[in-house]
């Protein structure tokens, strides 16, 4: 019987089909572009030379990618065990805690004692706001897409309140916490001026490493690991996991915690790495576009960083795109984004029928 | 006379499978068509073709000698052919006669299609002994309805021409009679039956033609007559094979499993094992027989640690297997070949060495400690494939890609190769090509042969004969009795109906 995958070849599905989704992509996108009177070409120009064209440039798309390779792997793994993991966005809003309450309240630590216990909370900040889901989940069948975008909401509540009313220092109106300084993520432009390198200012900090460390890991969990394969086996058939002695419900708890806790790490980067102090709404939609960064990057972890990169790519050159040309607005590129996310994620396997035909021809 | 269906020259390619490869065929009008074949050989694709799923990459299709394009379902029952499909395409929470005008509503209100569908198809009924109560409920229905019920939809579409598909698979013997007298009621009535199957038995009782297909080419047409088993199992194969394993008499030795007063209930506490006792001893078969469906399926599972009993003892050495999960139950020494292969059996989207891992995976030789390291776990793979002869033996191959005997043999290979005390065996060669079926049963009767306790389930009841030193007959729930392999098959075939005969 044949497999509704199909039988092409491995370098179609892994390199020409996401190309040409890309491709497919941007070719509306410029036609959208075109109906406001842009040119597209000029405008490509524009967003590649944004965030290519310069090491400032460079450093944006990295921050967004360390971003985005964080909260795509929260749902990649999510994705392994069967579970779609909406609440990447609460998760790591609510490990901006974690890095605030260690931050701030353990500050009279040395900083290498700090640095680790804060990117511990913000691990166990986000795992813990997971569980809640993860629990309801195993135990009591509460379907975890819906629990997981309560808690969005929950977890933007509850922020908006602990900062008004724990963090924020009496007697300021900006909403937002006193400045952490004892948990810092040296910056790239920090360490260029210590070793006398002058980098522009950029968001770029050391997260960036830890992203590809953590991708590295949740490679190796997934596929070197006994947890990983139950992980894995729980995810494409519970019947199977059953027979085979794995507990649904106890894989599902932790594969939600390890999920949370990558979301958490997302805290890392934008609070110890980038704001040095607890603001509102800092996860930014992050969580969310980890959604189009797993589903593109077919969840595994290199394609999660490669997806990361293209979305930090958008980003910036997206910025860059609507500081040059007004009439193409910040809300333009989020159309732009939905188009690639449209064509490589709900789309992916739209081509395959077509591009069947030729390569079965072909008698490969 | 013209044929009903001719196909000419079809060819058809799954990327590099060849699954039909130049076939012809050509069935007479009228008349009874078996088609047989190992699983792969092609049939499927072939029927698949005709009923307008696949298109045949080149050929010909004629209906009543007209050319026709098929290009899907609609199409095939527009030419008048209907196909009754292995699992049953039906909608179990309507009645019959919902299902039966599904689809051909005709128009927005169903009350005009329901009067009108209820007329045809009492008149169906008394035609053919096809009756089924228009109004029961599908999913309340015994399987031989339901049946009943598809092939009533086929005929309701006005098919001349009727595909069944594995038909006697979830029958009883009774039920499956009655079925081979439906369909040569059908033949008197000029309608025309192909019949796919792998019981050549069944196309000796009934078939007037036989085609075999081997690797995607239609080896031979016979007519039936002309034909005997042998002929078409070597056929089918394309070399000599041993339709009965030999075996010696067995030698059993202590109880390793007893099971006692066990009752078992699915998730609305409807009892699916009824007080159910028996012992196994090392070095003997035990087959449980029965329509699948009555209990058997809940008793295998209880007895891995699946489902957790309603009450009873399942003792193994000492240890209450009812009170254990899967994971300790194969810790303890009880090796399980469920019955579901791609549900239950392996994972179709793992790799074939991951497949032959599952529920071994903490092995210590796998891996150090949390580790699961790759070499280990493809060189086990690549030791399973090479002794029990899988093909292709690639350890990174998807499981899916397997055939069905090829995937029941890593499985095999897997339970069997952790030296087990006991190995509970469900529907060992269901949907597993003749080849394979030899092989499996031949090491099935070596492992009995070593001393381990053996519990086989099927509804094949050759394969519980051929295999068994002694058969429990299941029916709801039940254990109807306990028969040696000498029992005649008509006595076997009551007591899994539930009628058990008096000793005359």
């Amino acid at each position: 019987m044949a497999n509704p995958r199909g039988e092409l070849p491995a370098w179609v599905d892994i390199a020409a089909i996401p190309l040409l989704n890309l491709t497919l992509a941007l070719l509306i996108a410029g036609l959208v572009v075109l109906v406001i009177g842009e040119n597209p070409f000029e405008a490509l120009a524009i967003l590649l030379n944004g965030a290519l064209g310069s090491l400032k440039g460079w450093g944006y798309l990295l921050y967004y990618a360390t971003n985005f390779t964080f909260t795509g792997l929260a749902v990649a793994i999510a994705f392994h065990a069967g579970l779609f993991n909406i609440g990447g966005e609460g998760q790591v809003y609510i490990a901006g805690l974690g890095a605030g309450v260690v931050g701030l309240g353990f500050s009279f630590l040395p900083w290498p004692i700090v640095l680790p216990l804060a990117i511990l909370a913000c691990i166990a900040f986000g795992a813990g706001w997971a569980f809640i889901p993860a629990y309801l989940q195993a135990k009591r069948g509460s379907h975890i897409v819906i629990t997981t975008i309560m808690f969005n909401y929950i977890a933007a509540s509850l922020m908006v309140y602990v900062i008004i009313n724990v963090f924020r220092p009496v007697g300021r109106m900006a909403v937002e916490s006193r400045e952490i300084t004892a948990a810092v993520m040296p910056s790239f432009r920090a360490i260029g001026l210590w070793v006398g390198v002058k980098l522009p200012n950029t968001p770029l900090n050391v997260t960036v490493f830890l992203a590809i460390l953590t991708a590295w890991g949740l490679w190796f969990l997934l596929w070197r690991t006994r947890l990983g394969y139950e992980i894995r086996t729980v995810g494409a058939n519970v019947d199977a996991a059953v027979y085979a002695g794995i507990r649904p419900s106890r894989i599902i708890i932790i594969a939600m915690l390890i999920s949370g806790g990558l979301a958490g790490l997302m805290a890392v980067n934008e609070i110890l790495g980038v704001q040095h102090r607890l603001v509102l709404e800092f996860a930014g939609g992050a969580g969310f576009v980890g959604i189009a960064v797993a589903l593109m990057g077919r969840s595994h972890p290199v394609g999660v960083v490669l997806a990361a990169l293209l979305f930090g790519l958008l980003y910036q050159g997206g910025t860059e795109l609507s500081f040059v040309k007004p009439a193409i607005t910040r809300e333009m590129i989020v159309v732009i984004q939905g188009l690639v996310i449209l064509f490589m994620g709900a789309l992916e396997q739209a081509f395959r029928p077509w591009l069947m035909p030729f390569f079965v021809r072909q008698g490969v | 006379m013209t044929p009903a269906i001719e196909l000419i020259g079809i060819d058809k390619r799954f990327g590099q499978v060849h699954a039909n490869n130049n076939v012809s065929l050509s069935i007479g009008k009228g008349s009874i068509h078996g088609i047989v074949g190992e699983n792969g050989a092609g049939k499927s694709t072939l029927m698949s073709i005709l009923f307008g799923f696949y298109h045949a990459d080149k050929g010909e299709t004629r209906v009543g000698g007209r050319d026709v394009r098929i290009r899907s379902s609609a199409d095939a029952i527009g030419h008048g052919i209907g196909m009754v499909h292995q699992h049953f395409m039906l909608i179990d929470p309507f009645t019959v006669l919902e299902n039966v005008v599904l689809g051909a509503e005709n128009g927005v209100l169903i009350g005009p299609a329901l009067s009108k569908a209820r007329e045809e198809l009492e008149r169906l009924a008394r035609d053919y002994e096809l009756e089924v109560d228009p109004n029961a409920v599908v999913g309340s229905l015994p399987v031989g309805l339901q049946q009943r019920v598809e092939i009533l939809k086929a005929l309701f579409r006005g098919a001349e021409v009727l595909i069944l598909d594995e038909p006697t698979g979830v029958l009883t013997p009774n039920e499956a009679d009655h079925l081979f007298r439906i369909l040569g009621q059908l033949k008197d009535q000029g309608k025309t039956v192909i019949l796919i199957t792998h019981k050549l038995r069944e196309i000796m009782a009934i078939t007037d033609h036989v085609s075999v297909m081997r690797r995607g080419e239609l080896v031979a047409t016979k007519r039936t007559k002309d034909t005997t088993v042998e002929e078409l199992a070597e056929l089918m194969v394309g070399r000599r094979v041993l339709l009965r394993v030999k075996k010696g008499p067995a030698n059993p030795g202590k109880v390793v499993l007893n099971v006692d007063n066990l009752t078992v209930s699915d998730g609305q506490g409807v009892a699916r094992v009824k007080n159910v006792s028996f012992n196994v001893r090392e070095g003997e078969i035990v087959g449980i027989a029965g329509v699948s469906g009555n209990g058997q399926s809940e008793l295998l599972e209880a007895i891995a640690g699946i489902q957790k009993p309603a009450s009873g003892r399942i003792m193994l050495d000492g240890y209450d297997l009812a009170a254990s999960d899967p994971a300790e139950v194969r810790r303890l020494g009880v090796a399980h070949v469920p019955e579901d292969r791609q549900h239950r059996g392996l994972v179709t989207s793992f790799d074939a060495s991951e497949s032959a891992i599952l529920g071994w995976h903490h092995d210590p030789e796998l891996g150090q400690g949390f580790r699961l390291d790759r070499a280990p776990v493809i060189a086990r793979c690549r030791q399973g494939m090479a002794e029990f002869d899988v093909r292709p033996a690639d350890p990174v191959l998807l499981s899916a890609k397997f055939s069905g005997g090829n995937q029941q043999k890593i499985i095999l290979a897997r339970e069997i190769g952790r030296d087990p005390k006991l190995l509970v065996v469900g529907q060992p060669t269901r949907g597993v090509d003749i080849g394979a079926v030899e092989f499996i049963h031949r090491r099935l009767i070596e492992l009995r042969d070593q001393g381990k306790a053996i519990i086989l389930v099927s509804v094949e009841l050759d394969e519980i004969r051929s295999l068994s030193d002694r058969i429990l007959v299941m029916f709801d729930g039940a254990i109807m009795g306990e028969r040696d392999v000498s029992t005649d098959e008509n006595e076997l075939g009551c007591l899994m109906a539930g009628v058990i005969r008096e000793a005359a």
